[in-house]
């Protein structure tokens, strides 16, 4: 039997006026991506967003008047279905990936949640990259505001900094060591310096890269890298309740207990779990397997196809929101029966 | 469905894909499926001893998680595990719990 084919849905999230439409904007206009539908979510009464995109045509989708993570919740699922439906009539272009764009004060995990849950959409499609555009000129007071700016940066995939051209210099580079501790692995764009990289950004993502060790090496080399560099210099950070910090294991470890306690972790404070992403060293397995968390939502595990280095620990990341990571720490070794190595804290 | 206990199949929890490809997720080697439930009842009734908890099998497709006084729920995947635990302790099951991880530390889960 033929595999299924999955369409990614990409989410972009973002504060509210941090860029996302703009960001959007761009990433249409690349022909890579002529064959993406758009789901837009306004929190207006009166839709904006979709005419800045000036294109018109059935895989444009707006959903207004309410939010995409609470409000409008179910109006998300059934757009999807619909869009869906009407690609498999042939009566909308056969698209190939969808975007997702939120609000800018959508928690994101409601909405990627929606996608792993509704009983049809998961069948059809599957998460991809999530992409967080962080306003450069005000990013520091929001994060300092609002919880749902931290959640977004923490999901994120691939991070975008906005409006670099506005801001000092200072405030930005504060800006970026601050998103580098709260989420160290994803990689960061500056929009106004780069052309962007539509496919890097929206389509390397590590299902559809599972079988490319390189890809699975630049996954998890910039939070190593970022982490070793971060722990050397890191301020007082008491103020700062969400915090990363990797972990890893010599010798292979038993798939059930890692299970056992990592749901276990989740179902007490999945809230507070804003990221687990690792590389793991599964017994009776030849190859890695990866495991990819946003809160209580595990995506499943992926049989890599090999290695993507010389070095065969195991390798965990998790970004959480006021947890006591010397606890996680003890108490993933006593489950598991052996001390992790602590990497590093960022 | 199963038409005794009414719990719906098929929605495949990520714990279910086992070190073996396939083992939970297609019925490709009975053999192996049932000596992986088998191990995944000896590591959780390890931590679930704490509660005064145990598992075990039911019918090679659920699981009973029974209290010491008889009260009992059935638990699909690890996925309901907890949920069915604090709901029969009326507790929460913590794994970040120093007492917990102190007697987890004591006796290995490898036994």
């Amino acid at each position: 039997m033929a595999e299924p084919i999955f369409t990614p849905v990409n989410l972009i999230t973002g504060f509210l006026g941090s860029g996302k439409t703009t960001l959007l904007q761009r990433l249409l206009a690349d022909p890579a991506l002529a064959d993406t539908a758009v789901l837009i979510n306004e929190f207006g009464e009166v839709g904006l967003d979709h005419h800045l995109l000036e294109r018109i045509d059935d895989t444009m989708v707006l959903l207004q008047s309410g939010c995409l993570c609470c409000t409008i919740r179910g109006e998300l699922s059934s757009a999807m279905r619909d869009l869906h439906s009407k690609r498999e009539r042939g009566t909308v272009p056969r698209f190939r990936r969808l975007v997702v764009e939120s609000t800018g004060l959508a928690d994101p995990f409601p909405i990627l949640s929606t996608v792993r849950a509704d009983p049809v959409l998961r069948h059809h499609f599957r998460l991809g990259n999530v992409i967080t555009t962080v306003d450069a000129v005000n990013g520091l007071d929001q994060l300092a505001r609002q919880v749902e700016c931290t959640k977004q940066i923490a999901v994120a995939d691939r991070l975008v900094l906005t409006k670099t051209d506005l801001a000092e210099p200072a405030g930005a580079d504060a800006l970026v060591e601050r998103l580098s501790r709260i989420n160290p692995s994803a990689p960061l764009w500056r929009a106004a310096e780069a052309p962007l990289d539509a496919p890097a950004l929206l389509s390397h993502d590590l299902f559809a890269t599972a079988g490319r060790s390189g890809a699975a090496r630049r996954w998890f080399a910039a939070e190593l890298a970022t982490s070793s560099a971060a722990e050397a210099t890191a301020p007082n950070r008491h103020d700062e309740t969400v915090h990363a910090f990797a972990l890893s294991f010599d010798g292979q470890l038993d798939w059930t207990l890692f299970g056992l306690w990592l749901t276990m972790l989740l179902h007490r404070h999945g809230d507070q779990v804003l990221r687990v992403k690792g590389i793991l060293n599964v017994a009776d397995a030849d190859a890695p397997v990866a495991i990819h968390g946003v809160q209580r939502l595990v995506h499943p595990p992926i049989h890599m196809a090999e290695w993507p280095d010389s070095d065969r620990r195991s390798r965990l990341v998790f970004i959480v929101d006021g947890l006591d990571r010397v606890l996680i720490e003890r108490s993933l070794g006593a489950f598991l029966g052996s001390v992790p190595l602590s990497l590093s804290a960022v | 469905m199963c038409s005794l206990c009414g719990i719906l199949g098929g929605s495949g929890h990520w714990t279910d894909a086992a070190a073996r490809p396939g083992v939970f997720t297609r019925n490709v080697d009975p053999l192996q499926r049932r000596r992986e439930r088998a191990h995944r009842i000896a590591c959780a009734s390890r931590v679930l001893a704490y509660y005064g908890l145990t598992l075990s099998d039911w019918q090679a497709s659920s699981f009973v998680l029974s209290t010491a006084t008889g009260k009992t729920e059935l638990v699909e995947d690890l996925g309901h595990l907890w949920a069915a635990a604090e709901k029969l302790l009326g507790r929460p099951c913590d794994p970040l719990d120093p007492d917990l991880i102190i007697r987890l530390e004591g006796g290995s889960l490898h036994g």
